[in-house]
């Protein structure tokens, strides 16, 4: 039952074959299984998910459903706020941090019916690409728990890879959804910056923080897509651009398409076997009438520095909240204002955290804001006039999502500049402020997942799920589900 | 050898807006600790700021009532600092395109000239909490209902050359922004403060090295801040030393001013703009409907006195230092008929009431209609001059009409003949010497014989008719 598409549980639903609350127990199984080892699930909220699913279930016996997502089971990533539900971010600063409203994200989804099952594992802060930063303990690849499933979404991405829920929630600062998708195998949707309400998830960097979807396709993603994306006037970044909507443009023809391939992408840091499924991508879209084009972005060496100063500068700033002043850690007996600073932030935060805090800090501070912050955000403004003149010529872009498959947990935690710059295909869409999907395209000959990522230009979330569509219906990549078994405790 | 003072003012002055500049909590003061602050303006993780857009149209409305450029695009930007009164560890201000540009502001000196003050920008920004150290032991207290409040920084250039023509600027903008309706300029209460910038130079040098002076809630305060560190600069340099550059903040009751610890203000911003906040485009045509909506300024009003009424240039002046002020003034006028004899009535006996009583013109016991109708019966000879200073007394504490006033105490002037001859005749009789010296052609001495008259009649002769009388009956003796 976990591994079925979200259309087919609705059906499911309606017709009686099971409720809701026995498709809520179901995957609370499934958690309560993997969870052990997989660690990708902070927070468990069974009891909140159960009377969730009876309401459901009474909704439904009253013909008053609200849709295609009532009754079905989803997880948030542990940064969208949730009303009496602890919000930790990953981090020791927030464990026992309890919002009193929920993020727009949650409550969209909320009115639609859709279940939270519980929170997902992440790197503290959304800081890291391997969900080894997190305060919690590192999340695993289902696919091979001696790899890390990818960050800093990798509890969302492992978890609906495992089959925990239907469908779960992330955000991209600068890859975050679609590299764990890439990682676990499943589909992962940055949207464009904007099209979703950052309003409730606890910020990393403003400019660039997007919040999207994981599920097994994209035909998945797009009735959940359709529940979160819309302006929302608490926050002054979301777009007044209308909506699509996203599950009906899902089979459109691809003839008459142009994609492009960026030749800057396949250089010597592309790992051969990534190179030949994204290859073998472009020729299934090919075949299902697509016209594939060779193109170049000219800035893509400059990326990766470009966002670690953006990224870094505004999350210095994002983070001085956590003070110990009204919420969150704060050391015991601070012995003046400046030792209880010191030392809640000291305890509070892990060391990457403190590391990007300290670089952001180091970016803004005066004599050297012109020589980074001011810098970078020129580089910003050519990385974009580069996309957008890229998308005068082609209607879309397929890429690689990252440079290799999973790392193997441990392989990367000293060493943050490699760590940074596995980021180099999927930084650049955000600086853009682009959307962006990560869908599987293959295996490795170690049995890990690969990805393939398509780049919209602004609000053709509908294209890129249009063409990921097509391309899963004529593929089984995102079929593939990893055997779980092994490590599963069926203790029930 | 001469110094030259030279002085900046930086004024926060609060906005009238209903909510705050970034969220939807109420402002109000007094309000119990923290009742009025909502998830946003207490930092809590995912919240984020939404302009009140009212705030930018009072500032634009600042920006046009002093001839200011309006930033066609304005961008707020994060001023980075730790304190625990500001929840975000940033306050979100404007560095780069202020919402107002460069401006003026005339004021008028003691020798009656006016000068142009240059104001730099003025620019929005949201006010901190505040730390409450005495009221709990061992701790500091927080209150962030004022977190979030909605202030427009007005940055004076250092064209004011003592610590008078600083006040005068001070006074002027204070009054501006109360006619503009944008502030309530309480300065007890914080609504308007002041940051003062002082040097001293020889004349035509260089600017010297300046220090700021925080903590200045009064107009008397800041005068003698001002005038304290002018002398206090002086010396420093007379004596061989220089004026370090800092802020000192000023203590009233020692009457000194005193640095702050350097590490207060040993701060690096970082200001960067804010990610959360697109920038604000400001159509040309908002900006018009604003300038409609302006209501007649001070200078403009003080001129058409002067032109209507026929005012002098003081009496002008003092009518319209407040909207209130000039309000009174043009209801009282128009209610007696009279306004330059209005005029004299305000500045004089009703100043020295509000000012014995400690009074706001708004809250007088003595409204503009009755101070207006008063006058109208001085004017119409009901009532003399001297008795309405009686009558005026009464009216302070007794509300019923003019009218009923005069009748009930008696303050009718009596103008009849038949009434006064008798007194007339009487003082006559009196004092022959004073008469013979009329006779004698010393004129001046009808005063005193006037007097005597208004003495026996208890006041309420009317002199006009006296004086008329006591010539008419000295005649007819005579002859």
């Amino acid at each position: 039952m976990h591994n079925r598409t979200i259309a087919s549980l609705a059906t499911g639903l309606q017709t009686g074959e099971f409720s809701a609350t026995e498709l809520c127990r179901h995957f609370l199984a499934r958690i309560d299984a993997c969870n052990d080892t997989l660690n990708c699930v902070i927070t468990t909220t069974a009891e909140g998910a159960l009377e969730a699913a009876q309401a459901s279930d009474d909704r439904r016996a009253n013909n008053a459903a609200l849709g295609e997502l009532d009754g079905i089971p989803l997880l948030h990533k542990d940064v969208f706020c949730t009303a009496g539900v602890r919000t930790t971010c990953g981090s020791k600063m927030l464990a026992n941090f309890v919002s009193p409203y929920d993020a727009t994200v949650v409550e969209r989804l909320h009115q639609r019916g859709a279940v939270m099952l519980g929170k997902t594992n992440m790197d503290e802060f959304a800081m890291g690409s391997t969900n080894e930063h997190s305060y919690f303990g590192p999340a695993r690849n289902p696919w091979n728990t001696e790899h890390v499933p990818g960050g800093s979404s990798g509890g969302s991405a492992s978890a609906v890879a495992a089959g925990f829920a239907a469908f779960a929630t992330g955000t991209d600062t600068g890859g975050s959804i679609r590299q764990p998708a890439a990682f676990c195998g499943v589909t992962g949707l940055k949207p464009t910056y904007g099209r979703v309400s950052r309003y409730g998830m606890v910020a990393f960097a403003s400019s660039l923080d997007q919040g999207g979807v994981f599920a097994r396709s994209a035909a998945d993603v797009a009735p959940a897509l359709n529940a979160i994306a819309g302006f929302d006037p608490r926050d002054s970044s979301s777009s007044q651009h209308p909506t699509d909507d996203y599950a009906a443009n899902l089979a459109q023809d691809l003839r008459g398409l142009r994609i492009g391939v960026v030749r800057e992408h396949f250089s010597d840091g592309l790992d051969s076997e990534v190179a030949d499924c994204v290859h073998a991508a472009a020729a299934t879209l090919r075949e299902a009438g697509a016209t594939l084009v060779n193109i170049s972005l000219n800035e893509t060496a400059l990326t990766v520095p470009t966002y670690y100063v953006i990224a870094l500068a505004e999350a210095s700033s994002n983070l001085s909240r956590f003070d110990g002043a009204r919420y969150g850690h704060r050391a015991d007996n601070p012995q003046s204002l400046e030792d209880m600073y010191e030392r809640s932030r000291s305890e509070g935060f892990g060391d990457e955290v403190k590391r990007r805090i300290m670089l952001g800090t180091y970016a803004l501070s005066a004599g050297y804001y012109d020589a980074y912050y001011g810098k970078a955000q020129q580089l910003r403004r050519l990385i974009t006039e580069d996309f957008a003149r890229a998308f005068t010529d082609v209607d879309l872009i397929l890429a690689p999502t990252t440079p290799a498959p999973a790392f193997r947990l441990g392989e990367l935690v000293d060493d943050p500049v490699n760590m940074y710059l596995s980021d180099i295909y999927t930084c650049a869409i955000n600086l853009a402020g682009l959307p962006a999907l990560s869908m599987p395209a293959g295996q490795s000959a170690s049995g890990l997942p690969i990805g393939a990522q398509l780049i919209g230009a602004h609000f053709q979330e509908s294209r890129l799920l249009n063409v990921a569509h097509a391309f899963q219906c004529r593929t089984q990549h995102h079929l593939a589900a990893p055997d779980t078994g092994a490590y599963a405790e069926i203790s029930r | 050898m001469t110094w030259e003072t030279v002085i900046g003012l930086e004024i926060h002055v609060q906005l009238a807006t209903k909510s705050k500049l970034f969220s939807g909590a109420a402002i109000g003061f007094g309000a119990p600790p923290n009742s009025q602050a909502c998830a946003i303006d207490l930092a809590l993780p995912g919240v984020l700021p939404v302009l009140n857009a009212a705030a930018v149209s009072m500032a634009i409305k600042f920006g046009l009532a002093v001839g200011a450029q309006i930033a066609r695009e304005t961008i707020f930007a994060r001023k980075n600092y730790f304190y625990p009164d500001l929840p975000k560890g940033y306050q979100i201000s404007q560095l780069e395109a202020p919402i107002v540009g460069p401006g003026h502001i005339d004021i008028e000196l003691a020798n009656g000239a006016q000068k142009r003050i240059g104001i730099t920008r003025a620019h929005l920004e949201e006010d901190a909490g505040k730390s409450l150290h005495e009221e709990f032991e061992q701790y500091t207290g927080i209150d962030l209902n004022r977190a979030g409040t909605a202030l427009i920084e007005v940055v004076s250039e250092p064209d004011m050359r003592s610590a008078s023509e600083a006040i005068a600027y001070l006074r002027k903008i204070h009054s501006l922004v109360r006619y503009l309706q944008i502030c309530d300029g309480n300065m007890q209460e914080g609504s308007f403060r002041c940051d003062a910038n002082v040097s001293i130079r020889r004349p035509g040098a260089e600017l010297g090295t300046r220090t700021e002076l925080k903590n200045l809630n009064s107009f008397r305060f800041i005068e003698r801040a001002i005038n304290f560190e002018v002398e206090r600069q002086i010396d420093v340099i007379e004596s061989g030393g220089s004026v370090i550059q800092q802020t000192r903040l000023y203590d009233p009751d020692k009457h000194e001013t005193r640095p702050m610890r350097s590490k207060e203000e040993a701060h690096d911003y970082r200001y960067f703009p804010d990610p959360d906040l697109l920038p604000v485009l400001v159509t040309q045509a908002s900006i018009e409907a604003l300038r409609t909506e302006l209501p007649e300024l001070p200078d403009a009003k003080r001129e058409r006195f002067k032109q209507a009424y026929e005012l002098s240039q003081d009496d002008a002046h003092q009518l319209t230092s407040s909207r209130a002020h000039a309000d009174y003034f043009e209801l009282a006028a128009s209610t007696s008929g009279h306004p330059k004899l209005t005029a004299n009535w305000m500045t004089g006996e009703l100043a020295a009431a509000l000012n014995r009583s400690n009074t706001d013109i708004v809250d007088a016991p003595v409204q503009a209609q009755r101070l207006g109708l008063m006058v109208a019966r001085i004017a119409d000879d009901t009532i003399s001059g001297k008795i309405a200073k009686q009558l005026f007394e009464i009216m302070w504490s007794d509300e019923r009409p003019v009218d009923a006033l005069i009748d009930a105490q008696g303050l009718r002037q009596v103008s009849d003949s038949s009434a006064i001859v008798g007194f007339v005749d009487a003082v006559i009789a009196a004092h022959p010497a004073q008469v013979q010296q009329l006779r004698d052609g010393n004129t001046k001495v009808i005063g005193f014989l006037v007097g005597q008259v208004m003495k026996s009649s208890g006041g309420k002769a009317n002199p006009k008719h006296v004086n008329q009388m006591l010539r008419t009956r000295i005649e007819e003796q005579t002859s």
